[in-house]
């Protein structure tokens, strides 16, 4: 057989060693390099040796993969009461041999210069190590170290070189953290020698507001999101917030859930909105956002789902009170643990701060709504588009788990109303719009469906009440200069109802006219079929006659023939057919 | 060298009671470095400790587990562990006059 022709496939993927950091396996789509050397660059106080102690406690608890750690400036019992903070019992992987704690310290004044030399001590170390346990993962933090600590920087970078060969070749997934430089990315140039991938760890504060960052600068031979996602060090460990989900692969639902209000359902295909999709609810000041929010956590939690519902603006007990002078009583709900409130101000802390604590209300109550009211209000905890990362980030998750969620959104009077404040209206499925119209010396609120994905929905203009019993939407009454409102609708239903009053006598009227008509047509129906009759008689009278005669004049030709003897033959030709068929009528 | 042994006592005998100066070399394997190094260090201590010291030689690659003692690195390593204070030489002590200054022998004068 000759040589088979191999379709170019992509050369194979490398493989990863998954950190089991929230959120960076999905950017690096799996993990590290396996077996190979990891630089994590950042300045002071940045997380690197967090992130690198996480690498190794997760390896060793979730992977099975024992680790090494050396650190070359914090000593074992501080990073262990480091890493407690994050909930890692490092003392106690060290002690079930999952973890090999090595604390180098170098004084540079102890040390004294007499020639030439190398750092096999430390590959005998690391290897000592690496072999005590079986380890795959090493982490080496920070290496620099070693460059205030040795003189001879020309001996120190040759073994530096060696030392990630080394490292290479003993096949362990290595984290090495250095500090960042004013131009490079690394103080020493260390990145010269680890060229698998860097991943650059920031600190940066605007606006008061400090937030982490992360970005995978390179990552040789793979496919990896470039951007700088926001992470943020927990009590449960680093969790990095991939805003660009790389995937739009959610389930969709074809449920409906209903929005609380019955007619307002009935301009949504009749049904509401589909499960699980995203709704913005945008409007001035004083509109009703928090209560039409309200109103469909009601209905939600009155049909037993969970509901979770963020206030930025408002207390719980405020919301409650509120919304029981329009008729929602949410205190029985929040008592049978259906509706859970979670306030904060938002700028209590910084974005990805409420993002993480938002995530973890939600996983820990499991909703299946979740309204957040407003949206807003996050904006000033972070600059627009970490907002919008959040909430598509906030939202990927939401729409993940099959989570209706509510958001809304304060417009300000004189903005272009269509438009969101933060963009993100492209992010969502459907999309309400309050307002409020003045005129007649009165402001009165409209509702429009500007957008609902995947339904046919009402584009009427709806005027809507929030009274004692909630929100009802009224009828639409469309006046020449478009929908009527307020007094203007009530004069037009009157005007409406005085000219129905009118039309119905004028209907009453045509209807005596006509029956006055037909009993005229009656009267001379009866006069003509009586004149018809008179002649019909006078008809059946002359045929009888005719009928007589013939009858006599032919009984006198016959005996007139008899008389005279003539033929037989000659009395049939003699009378004409149509005398006789006469005769019969 | 032989250096199959953790602890190899190298000095002379003790002929003048004095401080006795504890020396302890560091190597990985018998590399011309280490060689060098032992070498240099007898010719050293013949000439300025006179039979008042003791070099301990420890080879790494037969027992890695000692380097995390006395936080060694390089290779090779010069520890005087007594006289106090602790004082590390590094390279093959191939420069006289700083493995002096570095064990404190050069005389003042």
């Amino acid at each position: 057989m000759k040589n088979r022709f191999h379709p170019a496939f992509p050369a194979a993927r490398l493989p990863r060693c998954p950190t089991g950091v929230q959120g960076l396996d999905e950017i690096t789509n799996g993990g590290l390099p396996r077996g190979r050397p990891t630089l994590v660059c950042g300045g002071a106080g940045c997380g690197k040796t967090l992130f690198a102690a996480e690498f190794l406690v997760r390896g060793a608890t979730q992977f099975g993969e024992p680790g090494v750690f050396m650190a070359f400036e914090e000593t074992e019992a501080e990073l262990k009461a480091n890493v407690a903070s994050l909930g890692f019992d490092l003392a106690d992987l060290i002690r079930r041999k999952r973890i090999v704690f090595d604390h180098i310290r170098i004084e540079r004044g102890e040390i004294q210069e007499t020639g030439d030399y190398d750092l096999e001590g430390l590959f005998v170390r690391l290897n000592h190590a690496i072999d005590s346990i079986g380890a795959k993962r090493v982490v080496l933090d920070t290496l620099e170290a070693l460059f205030a600590g040795l003189p001879n920087e020309a001996i120190l970078r040759a073994e530096l070189r060696r030392l990630f060969r080394w490292l290479k070749d003993k096949g362990v997934s290595a984290v090495i953290t250095a500090e960042r430089g004013r131009e490079q990315l690394t103080r020493h140039g260390l990145d010269e020698y680890v060229s698998d991938c860097v991943i650059l760890l920031d600190h940066r504060v605007h606006e008061s507001i400090a937030t982490r960052h992360l970005r995978v600068v390179k990552y040789r031979g793979a496919l990896h999101g470039t951007n700088e996602f926001p992470f943020l060090i927990g009590d449960e460990g680093l969790s990095v917030l991939p805003i660009t989900s790389l995937g739009l692969n959610h389930k969709v639902s074809n449920g409906r859930v209903s929005t609380g209000i019955p007619r307002l359902d009935a301009m949504l295909s009749g049904r509401g909105f589909f499960r699980g999709s995203s709704i913005l609810l945008t409007g001035t000041p004083g509109t009703g956002k928090t209560s039409f929010g309200a109103c469909f956590a009601q209905a939600a939690a009155q049909r037993g789902e969970r509901v979770l519902f963020f206030s930025f603006e408002e207390s719980p007990n405020q919301i409650i009170r509120n919304m029981r002078s329009i008729g929602l009583s949410l205190e029985p709900l929040v008592q049978r643990n259906l509706l859970r409130f979670h306030s904060a101000r938002p700028t209590l802390y910084g974005l990805e701060m409420h993002l993480a604590t938002m995530f973890k209300e939600i996983a820990t109550f499991k909703p299946s709504v979740v309204i957040v009211d407003p949206l807003t209000s996050l904006l000033v905890a972070g600059t627009d588009s970490e907002t919008k990362g959040m909430v598509t980030r906030l939202m990927d998750y939401l729409k993940g788990m099959q989570i209706t969620s509510l958001f809304t959104s304060l417009t300000h009077g004189g903005h272009v109303l269509e438009q969101s404040e933060i963009a993100m209206s492209s992010l969502m499925d459907a999309w309400l719009l309050l307002q409020d119209f003045e005129g007649n010396g009165e402001r009165n609120r409209v509702l429009y469906v500007l957008k609902a994905r995947g339904m046919a929905h009402s584009n009427q203009v709806r005027e809507f009440l929030i009274s004692n019993r909630g929100i009802d939407l009224v009828d639409a009454y469309i006046g020449p200069s478009g929908v009527l409102t307020g007094a203007s609708r009530v004069a037009q239903a009157a005007r409406e109802k005085a000219e129905a009053l009118v039309s119905q006598q004028e209907t009453a009227r045509s209807k005596r006219e006509l029956e006055r008509k037909r009993a005229v047509l009656e009267l001379q129906i009866a006069g003509l079929r009586s004149e018809f009759e008179t002649d019909e008689a006078e008809m059946r009278r002359v045929g009888e006659q005719m009928g007589t005669r013939t009858r006599a004049l032919t009984a006198g030709r016959t005996e007139l023939a008899r008389l005279r003897h003539a033929d037989g033959n000659g009395v049939g030709a003699g009378v004409p057919e149509k005398f006789q068929a006469n005769g019969k009528r | 060298m032989k250096t199959k042994t953790a602890k190899r006592p190298v000095s002379g005998a003790r002929r003048r009671p004095g401080k006795l100066w504890q020396l302890r070399l560091y190597v990985a394997g018998q590399t011309s470095k280490s060689l060098a190094a032992f070498s240099n260090l007898k010719t050293i201590c013949e000439n300025h400790l006179n039979g008042r010291y003791r070099i301990e030689v420890i080879d790494l690659v037969q027992q890695p587990h000692l380097s995390k003692g006395d936080q060694i690195l390089a290779i090779p390593t010069l520890v005087r562990k007594l006289p106090q204070p602790v004082r590390k030489i590094i390279g093959d002590l191939s420069d006289t006059e700083q493995v002096l200054i570095g064990l404190d022998l050069r005389p003042a004068d």
